[in-house]
Formats: C-alpha cells, sequence, structure tokens
C-alpha cells in the first residue's frame, strides 16, 4: 500500500489550542481534555500535541524529537547530529505503555546548539542552518525523522486518538504556557507516526483542519525556496509557508493572514488607498502563497500563537478568553469542558487573524 | 498535371439547385471568384478550384442552398504516399516554389490538452458555488523582488516592478496591423479595453487611431523593427520582444507588398507597396548576451515603468532558452506552441518545426523552479489554446496567463480556411482590400470577442468553484489539479501528473 509521502492524504480533523499571555506555566491536562471532548472527529489514526514553554532549564538549545525505526537508522543519524551540534542533553523521550498505542517507534529527544565552527563555516544564519539539517536528516536518513526542532518547545505526536498518545507521552507531566493539539481523521490508513500532526520546523507548529485546494501550487512554489514536502500534506506545507514568510521573507503574522487568507478584490477595492495599496502589493508578491479550500489552523511559535480560518470560513473555528488564557478550538464544547465560564467567545470570520502574544514577549 | 491546371480541388462547392434562388450573393462575397452567374441559363455555376472552403457564401447564402463538402475525388489508396502529399507534389513540379500555408499546425499529432482530465471536490472539501461566492480571476503579470522592503515606519513599500494588471489570464495574441485588418485590430482593441486585458501590435506598428488604446495595448519589437519609434514603445503597457513565432520558428516574415497599402506603409514606416521582409534572427541579437542589450534597451527608452516581454516559440531547448530569458532582464516569457497561427508560412516550417505548448510549458515551468527563478518572470503560453480548458490546463501546468490568436480571429468570423496569404479574406481580416475590410464590422467584432472571453470566463470560473478554487492564482502550477489518460510514463513526467487513477 502506498504510504505517506508518497501519495496526497486528505484529513479531517480536530484541533485546540490554549495560551497564556502572562506566560504561566500551567500542565497539559487541560489540552488533553480539550481534544479528548472531540474524539469524533478523529478516527484514532494519528493525534498530537505542541507544547511551548516545557524546557526551561533547555531553553538556549534546540530541542531536537527524532522518531527512528531501528537503531541502525538511529546511530547513523546520531553520528550526523554529533557532527553539526554539541548536544548537552539526548535521553529516550519517556512515554508509557498506552492501550491504543501500538507500533511505537524509538523515540529519543536531543538538545543542542549548533557547532560554532560548523555554523560559521556554512555562511548560514543559525535558524537556517537548523531548517538545513533538520531537512537532511528527513530526506537522507531512511528510518530517522526529525519532527520538532525549536528551543523550549517540543511536539508530541503519534499514531491513535489524542488522548491516548497524551497518555503515552505523559503529557500531563509537562508545564509551558501554550498547547496546542490535533485529532486527525485522513481518508486512508497510513499509520505512519511522522505523518501525524502538529507539523513542526524551528519554532513554528501547526495544527489544521481542513483540505486546500491550492495544495500542488503552494507545494510547487514553496520547494523552490528550499523546502521539501516529504509528508504531501497540507499542514506541512502550511507550516513551510509560514517559516517562509515569516523567517525568511519577515512578514508580520497580521501580512502572513493577508496572504494566504487573502481579503477578496471585492472587499480590497473598498478599502482606503493605503490599504488597497497594501493588500494589492502583498497579493500581487506572494500569489503562490494564497490558501484556498477550507482550513483552520492554529500556529504556535516563540512568544505567540495565531489562528485563522479560510476566506469563506469553510471549518468551524471559536476562540474563547478568560482572564490571561485564550483557548483556540474547532468547537465550543472542547473550550467549555475545560473553562465553562468564559469572559467572551467569539467565531472569528474567514480569514480574520487571531494572534495572541505573550506580554512583553517577542514575535 | 490535368487539362483543368493543378490537381483536383479538394472540396466542392454544393448547391442545391431547389433553393437557389439566383440572389447571387455568393458571387458577390467571393473574392476568389469561385461562383459565377450563367445569364443564359439565370442560373449560378462554381468552379471548385477557386474555392479555399471560407464559408462565406454558406454563411450568407439566405435559402441556405449552399454548402461546401469534401469532393471525394481519390487516388488509388496509399498509406505512404497520400493525397495531401500527392498533390504537393504536383503543385511544386508545378510552379517550383516553397509550399506556402497559414494558420497553424494542422496535422494530427497528440493533442496533451485533450489527454489530461480536471479534478473536483468531492466529500472531503466543498466545491464552491461561483453564482453564490466570489470567484477570483485577476491576475498580475510581471517580475517579482527577491526581498520586501520597508520605509522608516516600517510600513511595505511597494518596490514591485511595473505589473500588468489583466481581469482574466487571456490575451489577444500579436497580429500585426497589416497582415489582419484595420477593423481587426480595432476589434481586439477595443475588446481589451471593455474586458480589461491586452491586445498586442504584432510587429507592425500602431496605428495612430488606436493609441487612445494604449492602456490596453502590449507594442511588439520583431525583427524588421516595423513602426518602432519611440512614442510607440512608450504607448502601450509593456513592450514585447519577437523572438520567434511558434506556427514558424526560426523563420521570418514575408508581408507582401499588395498588403502595403497606403495606412499600412505609414503604420510600419516602409514604402507603399514594397514587400516587409522581418529577417529570421534579430540582426542585433545573435545571443543571449545581446538579447539582454535590447531589454536594457527597451527599458531605458520606456523609463522602467513598462514590464518587457520576451516571445519564442517552443523548440526542442525550450527550458534552457527560457531560463537564460528569465536571467535577461525580461519580466515576462510568451511561449508560443507549434500549433500557433500565422498570416503566412512555409508550410513544411509550419507542420514540422517546433513542439506543442503543452510539453513545453511544463518543461519551462519545471526548469525555471528547480533553478529557483520562476517568480523572476510570469509564463504566458500560446500556440494551440482552443477553449476554456485548454486555459485552464495550461494554468495548472504552470502558465500564469495565455495568448489567444486563431480563437480570436475566430470569433470575429475566421472559419480557419487557411489562405490568409492570399490576401483575400472574404471575412475582412486577413487583407487590406478596403471593400473585404469592411465586412468586418468593429462594432460587432469587439462585441463577440467580449462574448468569447466573458463565457470562458463564466467556464473557467465554474471549473474552478468544481474543485474548491476561488481565486486563479491557487490553480497556478497546481499539476494535482489534472490526471493524465492514456499517455506514456515518459509523456506524464514531462507533463508532471499523475496518470488517472493514481
Amino acid at each position: 500500500m502506498i504510504q505517506e509521502g508518497q501519495a496526497r492524504i486528505p484529513s479531517g480533523c480536530a484541533i485546540s489550542g490554549i495560551f497564556s499571555k502572562s506566560g504561566e506555566r500551567f500542565s497539559g491536562a487541560d489540552i488533553i481534555q480539550s481534544i479528548t471532548v472531540m474524539h469524533d472527529r478523529s478516527n484514532g489514526l494519528g493525534g498530537g500535541f505542541a507544547a511551548y514553554g516545557v524546557y526551561p532549564e533547555y531553553k538556549d538549545y534546540y530541542a531536537f524529537h527524532l522518531f527512528y525505526d531501528n537503531q541502525q537508522a538511529q546511530k547513523e543519524c546520531e553520528d550526523f547530529l554529533h557532527r553539526h551540534f554539541d548536544i548537552a542533553n539526548c535521553s529516550e523521550i519517556p512515554t508509557k505503555r498506552t492501550e491504543g498505542v501500538t507500533d511505537a517507534p524509538l523515540i529519543w529527544r536531543y538538545f543542542g546548539a549548533p557547532h560554532t565552527t560548523r555554523l560559521s563555516a556554512s555562511q548560514l544564519d543559525e535558524r537556517e542552518y537548523v531548517a538545513k539539517c533538520v531537512f537532511r536528516i528527513n530526506g537522507s536518513y531512511p528510518g530517522a525523522y526529525v519532527f520538532s526542532s525549536g528551543k523550549n518547545m517540543g511536539v508530541f505526536k503519534g499514531v491513535g486518538f489524542p488522548e491516548d498518545i497524551a497518555r503515552f507521552y505523559m503529557l500531563d507531566t509537562y508545564e509551558g504556557h501554550c498547547f496546542t493539539a490535533h485529532g486527525r481523521y485522513p481518508t486512508n490508513t497510513p499509520g505512519w507516526w511522522g505523518g501525524a500532526h502538529p507539523f513542526a520546523l524551528l519554532d513554528y507548529s501547526v495544527v489544521h483542519n481542513g483540505e486546500i485546494s491550492s495544495y500542488d501550487a503552494n507545494r510547487r512554489a514553496i520547494e523552490m525556496y528550499g523546502y521539501k514536502c516529504d509528508l504531501l500534506t497540507d499542514t506541512e506545507v502550511i507550516a513551510y509557508i509560514i517559516d517562509y514568510l515569516h523567517r525568511k521573507k519577515g512578514l508580520t503574522f497580521w501580512e502572513i493572514a493577508q496572504v494566504i487568507a487573502a481579503p477578496f478584490w471585492q472587499t480590497i477595492e473598498t478599502m482606503p488607498e493605503e490599504e488597497r495599496q497594501t493588500h494589492e502589493y502583498l497579493r500581487s508578491m506572494f500569489s503562490s502563497q494564497l490558501i484556498t479550500g477550507p482550513f483552520s489552523i492554529i500556529a504556535g511559535f516563540e512568544g505567540g500563537m495565531m489562528a485563522l480560518n479560510d476566506r469563506l470560513k469553510l471549518r468551524s473555528m471559536v476562540v474563547g478568553e478568560k482572564g490571561d488564557r485564550v483557548y483556540i478550538s474547532s468547537e465550543e464544547a472542547a473550550i467549555r469542558v475545560i473553562e465553562p465560564d468564559l469572559d467572551r467567545i467569539w467565531s472569528p470570520k474567514g480569514g480574520e487573524l487571531v494572534l495572541v502574544n505573550l506580554e512583553g514577549g517577542t514575535a | 498535371m490535368g487539362v483543368w491546371g493543378g490537381v483536383y480541388p479538394e472540396y466542392e462547392i454544393a448547391r442545391n439547385a431547389d433553393r437557389c434562388v439566383v440572389c447571387r450573393v455568393c458571387e458577390r462575397q467571393c473574392a476568389n471568384e469561385a461562383h459565377e452567374y450563367i445569364p443564359e441559363i439565370n442560373k449560378m455555376a462554381a468552379d471548385d478550384a477557386k474555392c479555399v472552403n471560407c464559408h462565406r457564401c454558406v454563411a450568407l447564402c439566405p435559402t441556405r442552398a449552399l454548402k461546401i463538402v469534401k469532393s471525394g475525388n481519390t487516388y488509388k489508396e496509399n498509406m505512404n504516399w497520400t493525397e495531401k502529399t500527392i498533390n504537393e507534389i504536383y503543385k511544386q513540379a508545378d510552379t517550383g516554389g516553397v509550399l506556402l500555408s497559414s494558420m497553424g499546425n494542422p496535422e494530427p499529432y497528440p493533442i496533451y490538452f485533450d489527454k489530461l482530465t480536471l479534478n473536483a471536490s468531492q466529500v472531503t472539501n466543498p466545491s464552491i458555488d461561483p453564482l453564490r461566492e466570489p470567484m477570483e480571476t485577476r491576475i498580475f503579470l510581471g517580475a517579482k523582488p527577491n526581498a520586501i522592503e520597508r520605509d522608516e515606519n516600517g510600513k511595505l513599500k511597494n518596490n514591485l516592478p511595473p505589473q500588468l494588471k489583466l481581469t482574466m489570464p487571456m490575451m489577444f495574441a500579436a497580429m500585426s496591423y497589416g497582415a489582419i485588418s484595420y477593423n481587426a485590430h480595432e476589434s481586439l482593441a477595443r475588446a481589451a479595453e471593455e474586458l480589461g486585458v491586452f491586445y498586442n501590435t504584432g510587429e507592425g506598428g500602431l496605428h495612430e487611431d488606436f493609441y487612445r488604446y494604449g492602456k490596453n495595448t502590449i507594442v511588439q519589437v520583431a525583427s524588421g523593427r516595423f513602426g518602432v519609434h519611440k512614442e510607440y514603445l512608450n504607448a502601450g503597457m509593456a513592450v514585447e520582444i519577437k523572438m520567434g513565432q511558434g506556427a514558424k520558428p526560426g523563420i521570418g516574415g514575408h508581408l507582401p507588398g499588395a498588403k502595403i497599402v497606403a495606412d499600412v506603409s505609414r503604420t510600419r514606416m516602409i514604402p507603399e507597396g514594397a514587400d516587409a521582409i522581418s529577417p529570421a534572427p534579430h540582426h542585433d541579437i545573435y545571443s543571449i548576451e545581446d538579447l539582454r542589450q535590447l531589454v536594457y534597451s527597451l527599458k531605458e527608452t520606456t523609463e522602467y515603468q513598462k514590464p518587457v516581454i520576451v516571445k519564442i516559440a517552443a523548440v526542442h531547448n525550450v527550458a534552457a532558452i527560457a531560463s537564460g530569458i528569465a536571467r535577461s532582464g525580461a519580466d515576462i516569457i510568451a511561449l508560443d506552441g507549434f500549433r500557433g497561427g500565422t498570416g503566412a508560412a512555409p508550410t513544411r516550417i509550419r507542420d514540422c518545426v517546433g513542439i506543442p505548448i503543452e510539453l513545453a510549458l511544463a518543461g519551462v515551468d519545471t526548469r525555471l523552479r528547480e533553478e529557483g527563478i520562476r517568480d523572476r518572470v510570469s509564463i504566458v503560453a500560446s500556440g494551440g489554446i482552443r477553449s476554456s480548458t485548454d486555459i485552464f490546463k495550461a494554468i495548472a501546468l504552470g502558465a500564469d496567463c495565455v495568448y489567444l490568436g486563431t480563437a480570436a480571429l475566430m470569433a470575429l468570423g475566421c472559419h480557419l480556411c487557411r489562405s490568409c496569404q492570399a490576401g483575400k479574406c472574404n471575412w475582412g481580416i486577413a487583407t487590406q482590400t478596403p471593400e473585404l475590410v469592411k465586412r468586418l464590422n468593429p462594432n460587432i467584432g469587439y462585441k463577440r470577442l467580449v462574448n468569447l472571453m466573458r463565457a470562458w470566463q463564466h467556464e473557467i470560473e465554474e471549473m474552478m468553484g468544481g474543485m474548491g478554487i476561488n481565486s486563479i492564482e491557487a490553480l497556478k502550477g497546481n499539476r494535482l489539479a489534472l490526471r493524465g489518460v492514456g499517455l506514456n510514463e515518459k509523456e506524464l513526467a514531462i507533463l508532471g501528473v499523475k496518470h488517472a487513477g493514481e
């Protein structure tokens, strides 16, 4: 049978995210509860979480999470990692045997900083160096797969229902200021752990519900800029687009939203001249990064979280606020279950950016 | 090879005597003088040998008494020496001349557009109803800079080089004033204006009456440099350098003196009645570095306000050539496939030189992406675009836009008789004879062009909606929207599409 990465597999999904604007760290228990409510939106073929602020003791190191098919793959990949990074710590990621989670690969975690001499010889900036190493491993080291590579953040994912995956990784033992979650409903049975979501590169992670109709236009455009779409999933290409527009092109998240879920021309025409020019510029300059078809996404990044619906809002997504917490989810019920008494709850319009930042934070 | 001279006519004028009222319309309408009134018997007669099968008489016969049928005369059947081949030999033995033809390559090469099918949404994502939701076909053509720039307040600066803005991804292809008539040009210009797209002057300069359509005009510079001066270059919104033409790659042009009437002569800046010869190469461009010089000469002349298009014929190494052009400072590359039309070309060249636009386009788009320079240029595909689905497929293969030549002429009345080189176009298109030109009424002609383009735009919107795409940008290069049917592995690989069922 065709495996993930060999063909494009559409998925339906559930997504959820929780963010503390004050940067207060809380346990993963809340996000587990939230995504569990939406059990029926996934089919047991993929679940995962991204957690930010979970590695304060190693916050200056890139945290690499890897899947290995076997020890041979691990050995070869570790050689590569040691050649390119000073590894401050490496260990197996703690897991717990869990019913409903089977065929787990070897799952390892490395905290590393780029080798200074290698980095300067590469003439790349540090993050580009790291990204290139990730692509190298995922493209050239069969049986090894980097699924998380940011600082002070980590992705935890696998094949199974999201609540089972959470138990497997003991996510409730982690504390962070931001969590996102994903339950997957793919339309076939790939059964590969790397194919679960979130999809992450550096500190950018994306959970996504939808099936974008612009996929191949986006993929072929982004691959021109040095990205390699190995998984052939929407989430992968969306993550790369966000990374490209933010890290490489220097667009703000508001501008990114105007590119990927651009307002319609008929709306742009009614805007004041200056605003109209900005939109016309962004749509013309980055026309290949426009995403069409249904999607709701939650993207995490260093210092913040954004959420966005497609321009027609063809997927449900609601946002709730309570104190310093912001909740975003495919369903209101998945927010109410953890915070019944919200200060505010609303459904963002299609293409309307929801952006939350750490107070005094970056982004 | 016969007492009547030449070869036996391939087509025959069939007249239904019961319906014919001897109104003599056919006689008046036929510039080839195929119809003749015989007063002695008060009947019409016809000389099939003079008939070019342009259907002018058929269309204007009030009693539908006329039709053109295959004459059915056959040689002894031979799969090697076909009737066409035999006739061509007889013709050349008679005249000692090069065979001449017009319009696009009619030979039975594979038409890849017809072997590609489109996708549609089912279950996992919704189709979008274009009658209820906005459906966007607006595009911009031009180079995209590498990086954004911001002013001191962090506001984005518009650092885009000049762009062409179109309401739909279609333009009228280059057809010169001279090759086609004043009324044909007027129709194209007015249609482009009404639609918010562009027409192309071709290589014959720009008639003074048409400067007012400048906002919807692309001016062309070809090897003959006819009618090229500073005012002309600045008259349109873009300048196109014509390096080649799909119908006759490697060949120049020859507009016979008979078509160089007073107005054409003034517009082209050549003497009346003189043959207009476009050399095969540009004699100031013998290599890519020379092209770069011309591109920048034109940009200097137009003060960097107009995008420069370089039009090339789709030949074997088109991808490498396009890559060179993309690095030459050009903003837009126009690729012209071997089915593209022409007012006159040597038949052998038209039928045997060049490659299909589908393969050329896919190859160029792939190569420019591999080299990371696809954003530096827009791609316009042309040469054999026959319908909205062809346009749709071309965009999915990687084109930004298409040029329409033959289809536009057909909207104006062309019946593809492929006799433009004779200059006696009964539809008033490919002629400079005043009484023929006036048969094409620009008030009607432009409206028919608008109708055709709007109809195709609607169809494109329907197809986009069906696959859940509501903006044409999301279709560009979206090859997963296509599947091949009946194509071999190599063809699929070049086109970059999967086979149906995969």
